[in-house]
């Protein structure tokens, strides 16, 4: 009996590791009341129509900041860029060391990372162009394996992004 | 029974539970698991307009909301792809097309990590975030 029970749980745990599907989050495709706030930290508007210079003022300020390009449609007003770069941090080695000590167990640090962004221009009257750029990231430790996806929301961020694009392309970046 | 009997058997047990989901990942190019016409249904919607290129900045403008980075674009084939990283990848593709004279149908196909996303309620809170924003309702094709 005692035999039979370890199967059965041998069991349901295989059957819970191999479960086909994933739940979706139920708010990953909802308007968050964030969303709203996201939206102004990371959208400038220009007093100018001309779009297709804000672009390419855009795919400069990428270029100065290291990104490739990826993709781009002007007719959209769409640039995508990434780049991969050093993920280590100096307090998670720390970290690392320490509980490799205690533990005798050699630590996972975050090894890698690949930072991704979109950089989206929308006309909104004849004379007034919004800027939207939203960054991401993706991080993998010294074993290779995914250590962090998420998005970068820091408002200093977003803030220094636009006062080099700004400068870029001669205009003032105004809040929305 | 004798003890590698009972061993043998349980093992093939967890072999079995292993591979209950599949038994050749190369099935997975062409598989859905969702009838083709369902899907389609639950994927797609109908706007009262014509302005491809429009709807298109809209979707993206949408999809931005939604805390997603914009990877591919093109306003000739009428397609956004897009990424969202938040604990988990979420992939998504929205295609834009001609429906009849009057009408512009928007379809979006998600996955979810490894998993293509067949659940309606997605896409329903995908399209109920992309009405607000086109300030147009939206239809179920037929």
């Amino acid at each position: 009996m005692k035999r039979l029970k370890k199967v059965g749980l041998i069991a349901v745990v295989c059957l819970s590791l191999v479960a086909c599907q994933g739940g979706v989050p139920k708010e990953a495709l909802e308007l968050s009341p964030e969303s709203l706030q996201q939206r102004q930290t990371q959208t400038r508007r220009f007093d100018t129509n001309n779009e297709a210079k804000l672009l390419t003022s855009g795919a400069q300020v990428l270029q100065d900041l290291g990104f490739t390009v990826e993709d781009s449609e002007t007719k959209l007003g769409m640039i995508a860029a990434s780049k991969d770069r050093d993920a280590t941090e100096t307090g998670q080695v720390v970290g690392a060391i320490l509980l490799a000590i205690l533990t005798k167990q050699a630590q996972a640090i975050d090894d890698k990372q690949k930072i991704s962004v979109s950089l989206i221009t929308r006309p909104i009257s004849a004379k007034e162009t919004l800027v939207r750029v939203t960054f991401q990231r993706v991080v993998w430790n010294t074993r290779g394996q995914v250590s962090k996806t998420e998005p970068l929301d820091d408002p200093k961020l977003y803030q220094d992004f636009f006062a080099k694009l700004s400068e870029s392309v001669f205009l003032t970046a105004n809040e929305i | 029974m004798t003890n590698t009997v009972k061993k043998t058997a349980c093992a093939a047990l967890v072999v079995l539970l292993l591979a209950g989901c599949q038994t050749d990942s190369r099935d997975q190019v062409l598989a859905t698991s969702e009838s083709q016409v369902a899907l389609r249904s639950i994927q797609s919607r109908v706007f009262d307009t014509t302005d491809k290129a429009k709807t298109q900045r809209t979707i993206i403008a949408t999809l931005q909301d939604l805390g997603f980075v914009i990877d591919k674009a093109d306003a000739t084939l009428g397609t956004v792809s897009a990424t969202k990283l938040n604990g988990y990848a979420m992939r998504m593709t929205v295609s834009v097309r001609d429906h009849g004279t009057k009408q512009t149908l928007v379809r979006a196909s998600a996955q979810y990590n490894q998993t293509a996303i067949e659940d309606p309620l997605p896409y329903q809170q995908f399209f109920t975030a992309l009405e607000k924003a086109m300030f147009l309702t939206a239809h179920d094709a037929d």
